[in-house]
């Protein structure tokens, strides 16, 4: 049987996100076909993925940013061929894809973290605090896939071949306005190696700025932040590490102020190696920390970064 | 204008919730339970939209159990015009309560269906698309600012690379993000006026929609735990550490 996967299209390539929904998809299934909505860079580059034998390329402007009023019923269109359609749990595929499972009238599973049967899969629930096992009792699954729990499939090494698709185009009731990208010569918070997160502790902006930005830069890391930094207004909202903000599972996190609340807890701790630095020896961070500096973050901050 | 508030009624938010020994789900005994927190932030972007004139009607609708009142209670009590409750003991998943939702939207004809974005329960995040599909609307999902215009709403969508605007024809359904607004608290005197404020009480059956669940829950089980690793002296011995790991 073959599955669909859903890429996240980003300008001329793909996100990473969609390397790991490809890795879910071939515990599944035998063959994995995955659906392009987006540039013919980006088409391209699906075709290129090992593992991948024929890619769907949507081409034109009513598919252009993946609205879901215009391609999910190209998605329902194309299921016929399939017995599975999964997408990585972006705010992309969490956007489009129940669309698609409510018009073939099948119950989504959410955020997968594994495949434990051909149609029983885990998934977390209650922010985390406890796994759940389900098993679908429908003809089709749908499946939102969370990106760090899965390895990413090998960008390069595949040369599916591309076919064009098409479907009723603009369905007339939404269009896309504009996107404030936060612009930035940083790697990307989820597919980072390295991220360096801020908590409250960290003030206001400037200190934020003042005190994180020379760690990160220095290690080449990605940087996030605590729901309370976010909140008070450190750092924009797309930093945000945990439940509610980015999922992030990388070889090193370091937490920096940060107590670790649940909230934020459950969007980390599926890091490699995880550091904490904070002056209160009780605070949270440090029961799921593999390395904990009990200081002033004013001085041991700064102290880090000239020494690294 | 209408608008119609979906509202679920789930653990409290600070609670934190405990697997029961024998893997059949989360204890919810004695627990206290509240509204979703994303459905809070949808009663107040509703009550802020018809304060503004936007709009005329608000009315909070839940599905669950009877305790459930409650929670239509304390939308009542933060200024919605009046509740119905779809009443079921049964354990009801987004597409049945999509499925009910519609075919409520159908009998009150909201031009705005104003919902969380997940519940902090089973956090599945798809009742709101699910809405809009089987009602063929448009969705503005995850949404951190809702400006109508005319006939039609512009939303500002909290999505992984920044911020998304899109402008959706109404009627439309619109799922709410943490940072939309800060809901209100309701205060004493509209607690007692809620309650005198009219909640209809109807069934799945009602709407003839079948709540068979599609997804069976074979086990839930506590997360991995992980372990507390070392506590190093001082700066010098963590970046002995971190070289020591190839990270510096």
């Amino acid at each position: 049987m073959t599955a669909l996967v859903i890429a996240e299209p980003h300008g001329d390539t793909l996100a990473d996100a969609t390397l790991s929904a490809v890795t879910a998809a071939t515990k599944l299934d035998d063959e994995v076909h995955i659906f392009v909505a987006g540039s013919q860079g980006a088409a391209d580059a699906a075709a290129r993925i090992a593992g991948v034998s024929k890619v769907l390329h949507a081409d034109g402007d009513a598919y252009a940013h993946m609205l879901a009023e215009n391609v999910a019923p190209l998605i329902v269109s194309l299921m016929d061929g399939y017995d599975a359609v999964l997408a990585p749990a972006t705010t992309t595929g969490k956007n489009v894809l129940p669309r698609v499972a409510a018009k073939l009238d099948v119950m989504q599973v959410s955020d997968i973290i594994s495949v434990e049967g051909p149609k029983t899969f885990t998934r977390p629930i209650y922010a985390g605090n406890a796994i759940a096992t389900v098993e679908s009792s429908d003809p089709k699954l749908v499946i939102t896939v969370r990106t760090t729990a899965f390895d990413k499939a090998e960008a390069e090494g595949g040369s599916a071949s591309i076919e064009a698709v098409s479907g009723e185009g603009a369905a007339g009731i939404s269009e896309f306005v504009k996107l404030d990208a936060v612009e930035s010569e940083r790697p990307e918070l989820t597919s980072a190696s390295v991220v360096v997160s801020g908590g409250r502790a960290l003030k206001d902006a400037e200190t934020f700025e003042q005190y994180i930005t020379p760690l990160a830069d220095k290690l080449g890391a990605a940087i996030g932040a605590s729901r309370a930094a976010v909140d008070a207004g450190y750092v924009p909202n797309d930093y945000q590490v945990g439940q509610t903000g980015k999922i992030v599972a990388p070889e090193v996190y370091i937490a920096v102020g940060i107590s670790g609340a649940i909230q934020h807890l459950a969007g980390m701790k599926d890091s490699k190696v995880i550091i904490a630095i904070n002056k209160d020896p009780d605070a949270p961070i440090f029961q799921v920390a593999d390395l904990g500096l009990v200081a002033d973050l004013y001085n041991a901050v700064p102290e880090l970064t000239e020494k690294l | 204008m209408k608008i119609l508030v979906p509202v679920k009624r789930v653990i409290d938010y600070n609670v934190k919730p405990r697997v029961k020994a024998d893997g059949s789900g989360v204890d919810l005994a004695n627990v206290k339970m509240s509204m979703n927190p994303f459905d809070e932030i949808a009663v107040e972007e509703a009550l802020k939209l018809k304060e503004a004139g936007k709009a005329e009607e608000v009315v909070a609708v839940s599905i669950g159990p009877a305790k459930a009142q409650e929670t239509l209670r304390t939308a009542l009590a933060m200024g919605a015009d009046r509740a119905i409750l779809v009443e079921t003991d049964d354990a009801v998943e987004p597409l049945a309560v999509a499925k009910i939702l519609k075919a409520v939207a159908e009998e009150e004809e909201p031009g705005i269906v104003m919902l969380g974005k997940q519940a902090i329960d089973d956090d599945s995040n798809q009742t709101g698309q699910m809405l809009a599909a089987l009602m063929d609307r448009p969705q503005g999902t995850f949404a951190s600012k809702v400006e109508i215009e005319g006939d039609s709403v512009s939303v500002t969508r909290e999505v992984d690379g920044g911020l998304e605007t899109v402008k959706l024809t109404l009627p439309a359904i619109i799922t709410t993000d943490l940072r939309l607004n800060e809901p209100r608290y309701a205060t004493l005197p509209n607690i007692m006026k809620a309650k005198k404020k009219p909640l209809d009480t109807k069934t799945p059956a009602d709407y003839g929609v079948d709540t068979a669940a599609r997804l069976t829950t074979t086990n839930v089980s506590e997360p991995p735990v992980r372990q507390a690793g070392e506590i190093v002296e001082d700066v010098d011995a963590l970046v002995a550490k971190l070289k020591s790991m190839g990270v510096a």
